[in-house]
C-alpha cells in the first residue's frame, strides 16, 4: 500500500522568485523624493515575500527587510554584485527602525515570513541576516528556538555590507553605531513641515483675526494692513524650530530641545524686529508667541531623532509645556492689550 | 550628540550576565562595554531607552523601560489615553518623522 502524501512537507519541484536588480531607476528616486514629502505612500510599499538579487542559490545569505520601499530599495542597492535572497517580511509599508519599536518587524512576524515563504526549503544553510536597528523587535534566541535559524545583525547602514560580509559577518564598532549627521536631520525636516501645516495656518489665522482688533470694535482693514508683522513672528518661529534647529542641533549645546528651540526663536525673532516699527508692547507679546512656536516645534523633533529616550522626552515635556503655553497665553494677552490701548 | 542626564531607566544585573555581547553588538549607542567576559554599562546617557539589548539577552540580565522618545508621540498617547504612539498606523502612512 502507498504511504500516505505527506502534505506538510510537499515540496513544489520549481519556484520561481522575482528577481530585483540593484540598479535605481528614475522612478525609484522620485519614490524616494516623495516619501520624503509625505506623497502617495502607497507607492512606498513592497510586497513581503522572497526576492533573489543576481543568481543565489541554497547557500546564499539571506538579507530580511522591511517592506517600506525605501528601505528595500536601499538595501538592494547595495547588495550589488551580491548572489542573495532577500526576504521582505510584512512591516505595513513602515521602515525597519520605527516598525521595530511597534513590533511589525519583530520576532513573530519573521518567524511567520519564514515558514510562508518556505524559506527552509530555499536555502540550506540556517543563517539569516537582520539589519542591527531590527534588534528593537527581533530577539535572536527566539528565532533561534522556534525556526533553527541563527540571526546575525547586521550593521546599521546597508551601505556597510558588503564591508560586513567581506569581515566574516563582523561589523566595526563604527558600524554598529546609529550618527544623526547634519544631512541625515536635513532628509527629516519635509515631512515634519508638512505633517504640522494645519495647525501653523491655525496659529496664523487667529493672529491674523486678532490684528484686527481696535477699540472701536473689529477693523477689517488694520487687520489686512497690520497683520504681516504678527504673522511673520508666527512663521518665524515655526522655521526657526521646525528647520533651523534640526540643522544646527549642536550649534546649541543646551541638551532640551525645547530650550534649542527657544533661543533660536529668541534670535530670528530679534533680527526679524530690525525690520519693522512696532508699539514695544506688541513687539514683546509677538515674541512670547514665536518663541513658543519655535520651542514645541523643536520640541516635536524629539521624534525624529536617533538619541532622545522616552524618559528623558517625558521629563523635558513636563517642565517645557507649561512654558510654552504659558508663553503663548501671554503673548496672546499682551497682543490684545496692545490692540485696544 | 548626548540627550538629557540621569534619566534613563536602563538597569544591567551584573549576576545574570554570561558574558554572550549580544547586548553590546545590538545596541547603536555603544552603551555597553565588555571587560573580563562581563557586560558593563559605559555610555548610560548615550542611551536611547530602544529596548534591544534588554530584548536578545536571553539570560534575563538588562531591564529597561522602553520606548520611543518622540514628544508628539507622547502627547499623542496622554490625549487618547493610550501608550506613547506616534502615528504610523495601519496604512503604513508616516505622519511624523519620529517614524
Ligand atoms: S546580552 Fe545579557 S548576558 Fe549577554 S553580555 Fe549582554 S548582559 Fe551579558
Ligand atoms: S536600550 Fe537601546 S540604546 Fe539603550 S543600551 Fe539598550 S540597546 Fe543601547
Amino acid at each position: 500500500m502507498p504511504s500516505p502524501i505527506d502534505y506538510q512537507n510537499l515540496q513544489p519541484l520549481a519556484i520561481s522568485f522575482p528577481s530585483v536588480s540593484a540598479k535605481w531607476i528614475g522612478r525609484d528616486f522620485v519614490d524616494a523624493v516623495k516619501v520624503r514629502w509625505g506623497i502617495g505612500r502607497n507607492s512606498s510599499k513592497v510586497t513581503p515575500g522572497v526576492y533573489k538579487i543576481g543568481n543565489p542559490d541554497s547557500q546564499s545569505d539571506v538579507f530580511v527587510s522591511a517592506n517600506y520601499k525605501l528601505s528595500f530599495d536601499i538595501l538592494r542597492k547595495n547588495l550589488k554584485s551580491f548572489n542573495a535572497w532577500i526576504l521582505v517580511i510584512d512591516t505595513k509599508g513602515v521602515n525597519v527602525w520605527c516598525a521595530a519599536g511597534k513590533g511589525n518587524f519583530g520576532t513573530e512576524t519573521l518567524v511567520r515570513s519564514i515558514d510562508k515563504t518556505f524559506l527552509k526549503s530555499i536555502v540550506s544553510h540556517r543563517r539569516l541576516i537582520v539589519p542591527q536597528l531590527g534588534a528593537v523587535g527581533v530577539a535572536a534566541h527566539k528565532i533561534k528556538e522556534q525556526t533553527g535559524f541563527k540571526v546575525i545583525f547586521g550593521p546599521v547602514q546597508a551601505a556597510d555590507i558588503a564591508e560586513f560580509v567581506k569581515a566574516g559577518y563582523k561589523a566595526t564598532p563604527e558600524m554598529r553605531k546609529i550618527n544623526f549627521p547634519f544631512y541625515e536631520r536635513a532628509k527629516l525636516i519635509p515631512v515634519d513641515l508638512v505633517y504640522w501645516k494645519y495647525r501653523l495656518l491655525a496659529a496664523l489665522f487667529v493672529v491674523f483675526v486678532f490684528s484686527g482688533l481696535d477699540r472701536s470694535g473689529f477693523l477689517f482693514t488694520k487687520m489686512l494692513h497690520t497683520s504681516l508683522f504678527p504673522a511673520l513672528n508666527i512663521f518665524t518661529g515655526y522655521l526657526a524650530g521646525m528647520v533651523i534647529t534640526p540643522l544646527l542641533l549642536p550649534v546649541i549645546p543646551a541638551r532640551a530641545f525645547s530650550l534649542k528651540g527657544a533661543l533660536w526663536g529668541l534670535i530670528f525673532i530679534v533680527f526679524l524686529n530690525l525690520f519693522f516699527i512696532a508699539p514695544n508692547i506688541e513687539r514683546i507679546a509677538l515674541a512670547l508667541m514665536g518663541i513658543a512656536v519655535a520651542s514645541f516645534a523643536a520640541l516635536n523633533f524629539t521624534g525624529a531623532t536617533t538619541y532622545t529616550s522616552l524618559s528623558g522626552v517625558k521629563l523635558e515635556m513636563k517642565w517645557s509645556i507649561p512654558f510654552q503655553i504659558g508663553f503663548a497665553a501671554v503673548g496672546l494677552l499682551l497682543f490684545i492689550i496692545s490692540k485696544l490701548i | 550628540m548626548q540627550y538629557l542626564r540621569n534619566v534613563v531607566t536602563l538597569k544591567l544585573n551584573g549576576d545574570l550576565c554570561t558574558g554572550c555581547r549580544l547586548c553590546a553588538i545590538v545596541c547603536p549607542h555603544a552603551v555597553f562595554e565588555i571587560v573580563n567576559k562581563k557586560a558593563r554599562i559605559a555610555n548610560i546617557d548615550n542611551c536611547m531607552e530602544c529596548g534591544a539589548c534588554a530584548l536578545n539577552c536571553q539570560f534575563g540580565a538588562i531591564t529597561v523601560n522602553s520606548g520611543v522618545g518622540c514628544a508628539a508621540g507622547i502627547l499623542n498617547g496622554i490625549l487618547n489615553n493610550t501608550e506613547p504612539s506616534c502615528g504610523c498606523n495601519a496604512t503604513g502612512e508616516n505622519k511624523t518623522s519620529c517614524c
